[in-house]
């Protein structure tokens, strides 16, 4: 499977090659391989680096959409019916309220019963009263409130559980940090895709009888790779905040024509608030700002007024590929949440296929479609299987569920396994799961992959003191032997500081001046390059 | 019982009881100015001894701190340090270390150069007195001799071999053991402070002096996590050298660590004695300013307390000790409400990049002086004639990365002292 050739390329050979470890490659990487298909997933980083790692984690009910795409609502309702089924361990059935505050559109409001009937989307009228008995951090100027069935959903266990699935059903393997570089094409086929190792700079060589492109914001990029000219995306950007609390019991969306800060999503122990929608051109330097900040918490004041004096510990952003149809206008929050799948033919191409658009909640959808597709094309009838097939649950892929680890750690109760990360309880045998058998796992795994598959850096102290803590272990483990841990430690913080930055007022200024002179004045991290500690410390500079 | 509210009259209040604090206190008190202290000790537990003067400066370590003060005069004439002169920072220094030396913790006298004092991630950092059970870890490192690194089980965030590891380059011969500590060896979690309390009694040492030994192979010199005692930390360092043959010393670990708390116990100690009314771990609810000083009122454990004061210095540090508070629209000082200077807004509080090596513009946000380090208002008068500040409150320094935490706290005290001290003389 893994070769190196005469020119020192790592070669792969697989049937199926999938790009972009999001929940939509894993979901058709699970997919294939329920249809006993070999598949090879690759990221240019890591599992939901894009947007299936920035979105609030909703289960649409559908509600959201139903004024302006009964569609997309009704593909909502529907896929969320199987996911609550078939991955009820990933799911917090925690329900959702639509609510209209004095100011917004009665009208609008109104409507909301007919247009959920028409989508098939069950919702009850409540009255003021009972809303605010619901859900007391409610405003008094709430005028309208029906429930309807939303959910929350952990994207990041729901992808390790398709990879983990599809790797112990046909040895499938998924690659972090491989980049697609270019494609070799022969009358229609393409031959080999060539990537990059984003760690080692490392050529890697893909032999593949079909290539699926799902790489999300990045899907049009790679298209053009393959000289595909009919993938059209708008970026459009999503900023959110996370507060230190459970502000709510379930999602509390505002009823009125999407907005900033018009959703409340809990996310276990946590809520987030969101989302803003600003194009952007280009996919480099995607970060939460202040302003983007601003502008959620004053709409969700409006709605939750405790979020004036509610704890944030970090913001984060996702691009969200939207679709652009022929004709249709650049406002993001109007396009379609629809997916497109391209196959290509009309390019010229017959072995490559492109899915994108979409939703967290229509992921399986998506990765059904592609599959059918897929599988086809490499003669194989088997039907798909994730609409019934329970997603199992593997050892080394639980440690994203807040709440987990705690519980793992009291009932096993060996006071030798001690807890790393403070904030969310993450114990040493936690770590060793994951270092030796997470989807991804590598030999110096960063501890920003181990931050993707656990709740390491996810509390209140966001990673400022763990990530020493775990280093500390790793080095102790022998995973590191080198300057290489102080490394990572020094990429993990400051990339946490992207999320941290525009959230950093009030209580969380303390622990910034704690964190920043641990960091900075203690361990020098402002003085540690690529290669090591830096040269100016040690060996000593006069001031020129 | 409903007890009269304590009262208490002095020359100087010193608000804060971090570095400054305690820095005020001390020089307040060798000039024969009566002297109460108030205020929580939140952050002390976090410093890790080090004592640093000016340890970057132009994005560069230094070497050498009174020159790098030369060179910020320059450029930022702004900054706390670059407002006193070499000689007064230097004596406030000396004087400063020697009391502490006297009170029980040890220091090495401020030379002309920084020394580089070890950090437990297995990197240096630029300081300019270290804690005598520290000093031979900084020789150890700069001779590159053959040492051995000690950690032990059960101590988190703590690993010799992570030390090893990153000092590989500049120190080959730098080994890495772990040992169990005595009496603690069940694999569960110990802690710095439980250890250090257990050292001070001459068994645990002899005990620990054994198994090091076992271990010492051909090393000349032993590094261990800071735990040589709370108390009288160079007696029990220098029994546990004598014990095991050869220097040892002592690398700080994450805060809070030991030699923070030995710094609080021993100030809370050996204070009082001196003579200083010290009430500790309060904080001040409401200060009155007035011609002739200011009123202060505060609660402890046994009541109300009132303290009449001729003058007052504030010295409550920024958003760790409380002496700064930030909300989404802009930074207050806690207790007088003193205009503070910072950014215009939020959105330039922070770089973009975290560990920028120019630092973040919020970091130099704080409270402005005149030349004798009195607050000034809004009409940039001195908000009370009476009223002086030290310690990293003060605006226009960023003590984080420019490593001049200690310096700014110890020679802005010594500057606040000495205004103190002119303002008594003058009203006598």
């Amino acid at each position: 499977m893994n070769r190196v050739d005469a020119n020192g390329i790592e070669t792969f050979e697989t049937e199926v090659l999938i790009v972009g470890g999001g929940v939509t490659g894993t979901g058709i990487m699970r997919d294939l391989a329920l249809r006993g298909i070999h598949c090879l997933l690759i990221d240019r980083r890591d599992l939901n680096a894009g947007a299936s790692g920035g979105n609030h984690g909703l289960l649409h009910s559908g509600g959201r959409y139903v004024y302006a795409d009964a569609d997309t609502a009704a593909e909502c309702r529907q896929e969320g019916d199987i996911l609550k089924r078939v991955a009820a361990e990933c799911i917090d059935e925690c329900g959702g309220l639509f609510v209209a505050v004095e100011g917004d559109d009665a009208d609008y409001a109104g409507r909301f019963p007919e247009c959920c009937e028409r989508a098939g989307i069950e919702s009850t009228t409540l009255t003021p009263a009972e809303a605010k008995g619901l859900e007391p951090s409610l405003s008094d100027k709430v005028f309208a409130a029906y429930v309807v069935p939303d959910a929350t959903v952990d994207p990041f266990r729901i992808t390790l559980e398709n990879v983990n699935h599809a790797q112990q059903l046909t040895d499938s393997i998924f690659l972090p940090h491989t980049e697609v570089t270019g494609f070799e094409i022969k009358e229609g086929v393409i031959t080999s895709t060539l990537c990059r190792n984003s760690h080692t700079g490392g050529a890697r060589r893909i032999l593949a009888q079909q290539i699926v492109n799902a790489a999300g914001a990045w899907a049009m990029d790679i298209a053009r790779l393959a000289g595909c000219t009919d993938v059209h995306l708008l970026y459009s950007k999503g900023t959110l905040i996370v507060s230190n609390t459970r502000v709510a019991g379930g999602v509390i969306n505002r009823l009125r024509p999407p907005g900033d800060g018009d959703i409340l999503v809990p996310g276990g122990t946590i809520s987030l608030l969101g989302t803003t929608s600003d194009n952007v051109d280009n996919l480099g330097d995607i970060r939460p700002t202040v302003e983007e900040v601003e502008r959620n918490l004053i709409e969700g004041m409006a709605m939750v007024p405790c979020l004036r004096d509610t704890r944030f510990i970090r913001a984060f952003s996702g691009v969200r590929p939207l679709l652009m149809a022929a004709g249709a206008g650049a406002d993001g929050r109007k396009a379609s949440r629809g997916f497109v799948l391209f196959d290509h033919k009309d390019q010229g191409l017959v072995n490559f296929a492109t899915v994108t658009g979409g939703k967290l909640t229509t992921f399986r959808l998506m990765a059904e479609r592609t599959g059918d597709l897929v599988a086809s094309r490499l003669g194989n009838d088997r039907p798909c299987r994730t609409a019934t097939e329970l997603l199992p649950s593997g050892d080394a892929v639980r440690w994203t569920e807040p709440g987990f680890a705690p519980r793992f750690w009291y009932r096993r109760q060996d006071p030798a396994d001690m807890i790393l990360c403070e904030c969310e309880m993450v114990p040493q045998s936690a770590i060793d799961s994951i270092v030796a058998s997470a989807p991804g796992a590598e030999k110096q795994m960063t501890l920003q992959a181990i931050g993707i598959r656990s709740r390491v850096g996810k509390g209140s102290c966001q990673g400022s003191f763990c990530s020493i803590r775990v280093a500390s272990y790793l080095y102790d483990r022998g995973v590191y032997d080198s300057s290489k841990g102080l490394i990572h430690t020094r990429d993990f913080v400051r990339e946490r500081f992207k999320g941290i930055r525009p959230v950093l007022w009030g209580e969380q200024m303390p622990q910034m001046e704690l964190a920043e002179a641990l960091h900075c004045s203690l361990f020098g991290l402002d003085y540690v390059n690529d290669d090591g500690p830096s040269e100016d410390s040690g060996s000593i500079q006069e001031p020129s | 019982m409903i007890q009269a509210p304590r009262h208490y009259k002095t020359q100087l209040a010193v608000i804060g009881s971090g570095l400054a604090g305690f820095a005020t206190s001390i020089f307040a008190l060798e000039r024969g100015i009566s002297t109460a202290q108030v205020g929580s000790t939140g952050a002390i537990a976090y410093t890790t001894g080090y004592l640093d003067l000016l340890g970057s400066h132009r994005h560069c370590l230094l070497d050498n701190p009174w020159s790098g003060l030369d060179a910020l005069r320059d450029e930022e004439p702004n900054h706390p340090l670059s407002r006193i002169g070499n000689d007064d920072i230097r004596t406030a220094f000396v004087q400063f270390t020697k009391t502490l030396s006297e009170m029980g913790v040890g220091y090495t006298r401020p030379g002309e150069s920084n020394l580089f004092a070890l950090s437990p991630a297995g990197t240096t950092k630029p300081t300019l007195s270290v804690p005598s059970t520290m000093r031979s870890g900084v020789e150890a490192g700069k001779s590159s001799v053959n040492a051995m690194i000690i950690d032990f089980e059960g101590l988190k965030g703590f690993s010799a071999r992570e030390l090893v590891a990153n000092f590989k380059a500049s120190w080959p011969q730098l080994s890495a053991m772990r040992l169990g500590f005595p009496d603690m060896e069940s694999g569960s979690q110990v802690y710095p402070e439980v250890m250090a309390r257990a050292l001070q009694v001459p068994v645990y040492r002899e005990r620990l002096a054994e198994r090091i030994k076992t271990v010492l192979g051909g090393a000349e010199a032993v590094g261990l996590p800071a735990i040589l005692g709370i108390h009288e930390p160079d007696k029990v360092h220098a029994e546990l050298e004598r014990l095991v043959g050869v220097p040892l010393f002592e690398i700080p670990t994450m805060p809070p660590s030991v030699p923070g708390i030995r710094l609080r116990e021993m100030f809370e100690q050996a204070f009082p004695a001196r003579g200083l009314t010290l009430v500790p771990q309060q904080k001040v609810e409401r200060l009155e300013l007035s011609g002739g000083g200011a009123t202060l009122y505060l609660k402890d454990n046994y009541g109300d307390v009132v303290i009449e004061t001729q003058t007052t210095v504030l010295a409550t540090g920024r958003f760790l000790s409380g002496g700064l508070k930030a909300d989404r629209h802009g930074v207050r000082e806690t207790l007088l409400d003193i205009p503070v200077s910072q950014p215009a807004s939020r959105m330039e509080w922070y770089r973009k990049d975290y560990l920028d090596r120019r630092g973040h513009p919020i970091n130099r946000s704080g409270i402005e002086v005149d030349a004798r380090f009195r607050p000034l208002g809004n009409d940039q008068e001195p908000v009370n004639e009476r009223l002086f500040a030290a310690g990293v409150l003060l605006a226009h320094q960023d003590w984080i990365r420019q490593r001049c935490g200690a310096g700014v706290a110890i020679a802005s005290a010594y500057k606040a002292v000495e205004g103190v001290a002119a303002m008594l003389v003058n009203a006598a």
